[in-house]
């Protein structure tokens, strides 16, 4: 009788622990239910609405058709083999605006001499639209990759170039002369100071950059190409492939958001020491 | 004169303004030995703040002589650690990063240091937290060994406690005094508060504004620790506000401590 009231009254340590992780893991699951309710209700609601035949296959197939298609697509290869050349055109586009945009952000916002130089200049660039710099662009360099890699690379070279400005730029000017007064090297100013503190800035930059790129890329394969998801669609829409070009929609939109998710947790693991709002009901 | 660590003679700053010229400091003349506390006293605008840049080097547009070991101040340098009233720190960096800032951990040596000064300054247990998880105390606290870490010849300190709450100040105060002695790290101490003047100082200097210039220096001959309900630091304490009532103007910012 004694030791059974012991037993009962040591164990109660580990059940709590368990119901603290289980209960912040439960907050998770209702987050992603919550989040998934709309898109699953509109889904089915066009599922039924397709199969009842209230919808004109041609112009909106079902969701399951879209699916077939996207199985089929992707167990021939097919579907990979244009993702990939995709991918690659984005990357590389994204690698050379934005490193350039990066670049020129950090040479712009160091110098005010810089800025007066080439500041309206730049500004004047980013209002120009994809698609009215396109055709000049295909007459310069043709249809092949350049032409593609260019579009692309413009549109990234933006985001980045203004925001890593604006983030140097907001540095906390205390800060310097703390610097100072700690003998800070020029080179560690620009390292050890004003890089780290614009670094939010940046990787916004970078974010809002990969989805331009994203942007860019679409242009450039609808304009004129042979491989690449951009085509795909474009293809599939003279031939009236209603469900490719859904499929090669939700390709985009599922490329788009992993890299962006990816980018948000190295985002998350670099800016750890980050102090600030982070709106109303987060943990 | 070689005795002197830092000797400031006929120091005059004026800054220029669109309405007219301001006299800032005229004619400041003070000599502090190595190893000395002195604090310096004085309501806003007596230009007690400017005196502490310009020694620190951060402020060169003076006229006048300030010596620092015989030579002439010509720009910030780790000789003069800083402490300014918020502690500074860089966000993204850790306590101990923070406190290296600029120098590798990879060193044995900094390495070394920096783990005898977080003991000093009491913060072991939290080399890894970021500045956002620290208290004010805590944080001026990795300020100071910050600033230590470099081996200044002279400890410049701007009200380094002023936001901190009563409580947290008297304890501040007595950690400074411990690093002070253990130390020997020369200290000049900029505060508003008076009993914060007399409780640190070997010598409180007494500033008055319009224009800033230094009224009279006051050595406070109580051993440390002082206690502050004593007769003899209460004397003291009238000693120094009754400098400050010689003044025709009031001067609301007085005695602003506990």
């Amino acid at each position: 009788m004694q030791a059974s009231a012991e037993k009962a009254l040591v164990p109660p340590l580990t059940p709590k622990k368990r119901t603290l992780k289980s209960s912040s893991l439960s907050i998770m699951t209702t987050n992603l239910l919550l989040g998934l309710l709309v898109p699953v209700g509109l889904l089915i609601a066009w599922e039924i609405a397709g199969t009842l035949g209230y919808l004109n296959p041609v112009l909106l197939p079902k969701p399951s058709s879209i699916w077939a298609e996207l199985v089929g697509m992707t167990s021939s290869g097919e579907l990979a083999r244009h993702l990939g050349i995709s991918a690659w055109r984005a990357l590389l586009g994204f690698l050379i605006g934005g490193g350039l945009g990066l670049a020129a952000g950090i040479w712009v916002g160091f110098s005010y001499k810089t800025e007066r130089l080439l500041d309206p200049t730049l500004q004047m660039l980013r209002t120009l639209p994809h698609l009215a710099i396109a055709p000049l662009f295909i007459l310069w360099f043709g249809f092949g990759e350049t032409s593609k890699l260019l579009l692309i690379a413009k549109g990234s070279f933006f985001p980045l170039y203004v925001n890593t400005f604006l983030g140097i730029r907001s540095v906390d000017s205390k800060l310097f002369d703390v610097g100072k007064v700690l003998q800070f090297s020029k080179w560690q100013m620009i390292t050890r100071l004003i890089l780290p503190a614009s670094l939010p800035n940046i990787f916004l930059g970078i974010r809002l950059s990969v989805g331009v790129a994203w942007l860019g890329l679409v242009v450039a394969e609808m304009m004129g190409s042979s491989s690449g998801v951009g085509y795909l669609i474009n293809d599939a829409r003279s031939f009236s492939l209603t469900t490719v070009v859904f499929v090669g929609i939700i390709v985009f939109a599922v490329v788009g958001k992993l890299s962006d998710f990816v980018i948000r947790l190295i985002e998350a693991r670099m800016l750890r020491w980050q102090d600030s709002y982070k709106g109303e009901g987060a943990k | 004169m070689a005795s002197e660590l830092l000797v400031i003679d006929g120091l005059s700053k004026t800054f220029s303004a669109p309405a007219g010229d301001v006299i800032a400091l005229s004619n400041i003349r003070l000599q502090v030995r190595k190893g000395e506390f002195i604090t310096i006293i004085g309501p806003s605008g007596c230009g007690k703040s400017t005196l502490l840049k310009i020694v620190a080097g951060l402020d060169t547009r003076y006229t006048g002589t300030v010596l620092l070991n015989g030579k002439p101040i010509e720009g910030p340098s780790i000789e003069k650690g800083f402490i300014f009233q918020e502690p500074r720190l860089f966000p993204w960096l850790t306590v101990e990063k923070n406190i290296a800032a600029n120098l590798s951990l990879k060193n044995p040596q900094v390495r070394q240091r920096v783990n005898e000064l977080i003991e000093l300054v009491r913060l072991q247990g939290f080399e890894k937290s970021y500045p956002r998880e620290l208290s004010g105390g805590m944080a001026q606290r990795v300020s100071i060994a910050r600033a230590l870490l470099r081996n200044p010849d002279v400890l410049l300190l701007d009200e380094p406690f002023g936001a901190l709450d009563a409580f947290t100040r008297t304890h501040m105060q007595e950690v400074l005094l411990d690093i002070w002695q253990r130390n020997g790290t020369t200290m000049l101490f900029v505060t508003h508060d008076l009993d914060e003047a007399v409780f640190l100082g070997e010598r409180v200097v007494i500033m008055n504004p319009r224009p800033g210039h230094i009224r009279s220096v006051l050595p406070v001959d109580l051993p440390f620790p002082r206690k502050r309900s004593g007769t003899a630091f209460q004397e003291m304490r009238r000693l120094v506000l009754n400098e400050f009532e010689k003044v025709e103007e009031p001067l609301y910012d007085v005695g602003g401590g506990i």
